[in-house]
């Protein structure tokens, strides 16, 4: 388990099985996931707990992270099941508390309630 | 991580809030990709620069940044949306501009040479003796590490930049230099630049972090340069190493029917309503080999060429004079210059270019150099 950006929230998980391309995926002041050969197309990750397996594509996506937060259209926490640089750069920038554990992202149910509490033995739990 | 103490007290906010953002990033980044501790790096290229990409928060955040923080180390910088000496004819929106400029001046305040170049390795003087720096443009991160004695990570725009103003960045296995976690075996003689280009974007998605590409012979500067260029676009890989392997790593070929596998992804269109070159932009060598092949003639279709400034000269003036537009300071990638409402299509033999041009809706012929100078030249 690995705290990227520390931090707490409360939410209903959005869960994606395949991974995030930031920049070419999600339209960066609303939240909602545009790319229309993504699982989530039409979905917004705003106010959510985002849990998907990595971040992919352009090192840029790290400013739609930014973005995303600057615009309120944000996820209230990431939980990745591996990290990658542009994610935990781009979370770390913005203040988007950020996980990086299979384990915590396996856990995750899409549409129920979770609670991310880095200050927690536990960091990912189901509420 | 392990930090000094001097990194602790700035990341603890102790030398401002500039530095303290910048070792918050590396530090997340860091923990991410597993490395130990922060290594010296003597430079940073910055991605982050084109408006399209950025956005208005980007660019309240760049011109927050340069209030206070100074980079320690050079930086140079991506390109930007337009090239300032034909901007009017593009009927671009004056906020677009207005977004551009206040990027550029922020990135200047801040310390960056203007270079807006994807391609630094063909106009800028590399560090003498090799070490360690931190480039945020994928394909000149790859080209680093694979042919110019460099090591970095394939930074994001936020670590580059944070390794700009604090002068380090994680120490990676990478950095340390471990060996490839791929090998892609080339079974066809002698591929072109667009072949190449085509094997960069497949071994992307075959390697990890780094990735061998045996079979290959020493391919020349062109073909190096498309090999990074499709590399960068398909995946994290950061680094090629050519050669013969030892087996030590999983193994796949590419042949003629990988090529036409990955080609038909991305050649989506049977001509084009223009010619784009430079993705990659292209360089002295290539614009010199470009201008003699074009000779005295002209092209038969819009032509446009992307190339660094400081890569224009007697070639770019003959590439006009046969009827390109030769642009500067930005590049296919996202560009607001070719966009879905002014071409349906383009022809072009680059695969990042490709890539790109079709996530913006503009649909693309892919073709090797040779067949669009046999096409379209009058």
């Amino acid at each position: 388990m690995r705290v990227l950006v520390a931090g707490s929230a409360r939410g209903v998980v959005l869960k994606s099985a395949s991974p995030i391309n930031f920049l070419g995926a999600v339209d960066r002041s609303t939240g909602v996931i545009t790319d229309g050969s993504h699982e989530l197309h039409g979905r917004s990750v705003r106010g959510t707990i985002l849990a998907f397996p990595s971040g992919a594509g352009s090192s840029v996506g790290a400013y739609t992270i930014y973005s995303l937060k600057a615009e309120g259209a944000a996820p209230l926490a990431m939980v990745c099941a591996r990290a990658d640089g542009t994610v935990a750069s781009g979370c770390a920038a913005a203040g988007i508390p950020l996980v990086a554990s299979e384990e915590a992202y396996d856990i995750l149910v899409g549409g129920a309630e979770a609670v991310v509490d880095t200050s927690l033995d536990v960091p990912v739990s189901r509420a | 991580m392990e930090l000094t103490r001097d990194e602790e007290e700035a990341l603890a906010g102790g030398a401002g809030e500039a530095e303290q953002a910048a070792y918050r990033i590396l530090v997340a980044a860091g923990e991410a990709a597993g490395a130990e501790r922060l290594v010296p790096v003597s430079w940073a290229h910055l991605s982050g620069v084109n408006y399209n990409t950025i956005g208005p928060a980007g660019e309240r955040f760049l011109a927050d940044m340069a209030r206070t923080a100074r980079f320690r180390i050079r930086a140079t910088v991506n390109p930007m949306g337009y090239d300032r000496d034909s901007v009017d004819r593009y009927g671009l929106p004056a906020t677009f501009i207005e977004g551009q400029e206040s990027i550029a001046r922020s990135y200047g305040v801040m310390g960056a040479e203007p270079s807006f170049t994807c391609a630094p390795y063909d106009v800028l003087d590399m560090p003498a003796g090799g070490g360690q720096v931190a480039l945020a443009e994928s394909n000149a991160a790859i080209h680093a590490n694979s042919f110019d004695n460099l090591h970095t990570n394939k930074e994001s725009s936020f670590t580059a930049l944070a390794s700009a103003i604090t002068g380090k960045s994680p120490l990676t296995p990478l950095r340390g230099g471990a060996g490839p976690d791929a090998e892609v075996r080339v079974r066809m003689d002698d591929p072109d630049e667009l072949e190449c280009g085509l094997l960069g974007y497949f071994a992307g998605r075959v390697g990890r972090e780094s990735v061998r590409i045996s079979g290959l012979g020493a391919p020349d500067r062109r073909r190096c340069k498309a090999l990074c260029g499709g590399m960068g676009t398909s995946g994290t890989c950061a680094k090629i190493v050519l050669g013969e392997g030892g087996g030590d790593c999983e193994a796949v070929d590419f042949g003629r029917e990988e090529a036409r596998a990955v080609r038909d992804e991305l050649d989506t269109a049977d001509g084009g309503d223009a010619i784009v070159l430079g993705s990659p932009q292209l360089g002295p060598q290539e614009l010199a080999d470009l201008a003699a092949r074009v000779g005295g003639r002209r092209f038969t279709k819009r032509c446009i060429v992307f190339c660094p400034r400081a890569a224009r000269g007697a070639a770019t003036e003959r590439l006009e004079a046969a009827g390109c537009e030769v642009l500067s300071d930005c590049c296919a990638c996202l560009s607001p210059l070719i966009t879905k409402e002014a071409a349906d299509s383009v022809i072009t033999n680059s695969v990042k270019g490709a890539y790109y041009l079709n996530a913006g809706g503009v649909r693309t012929d892919l073709e090797p150099l040779s067949e669009i100078l046999r096409g379209y030249l009058g």
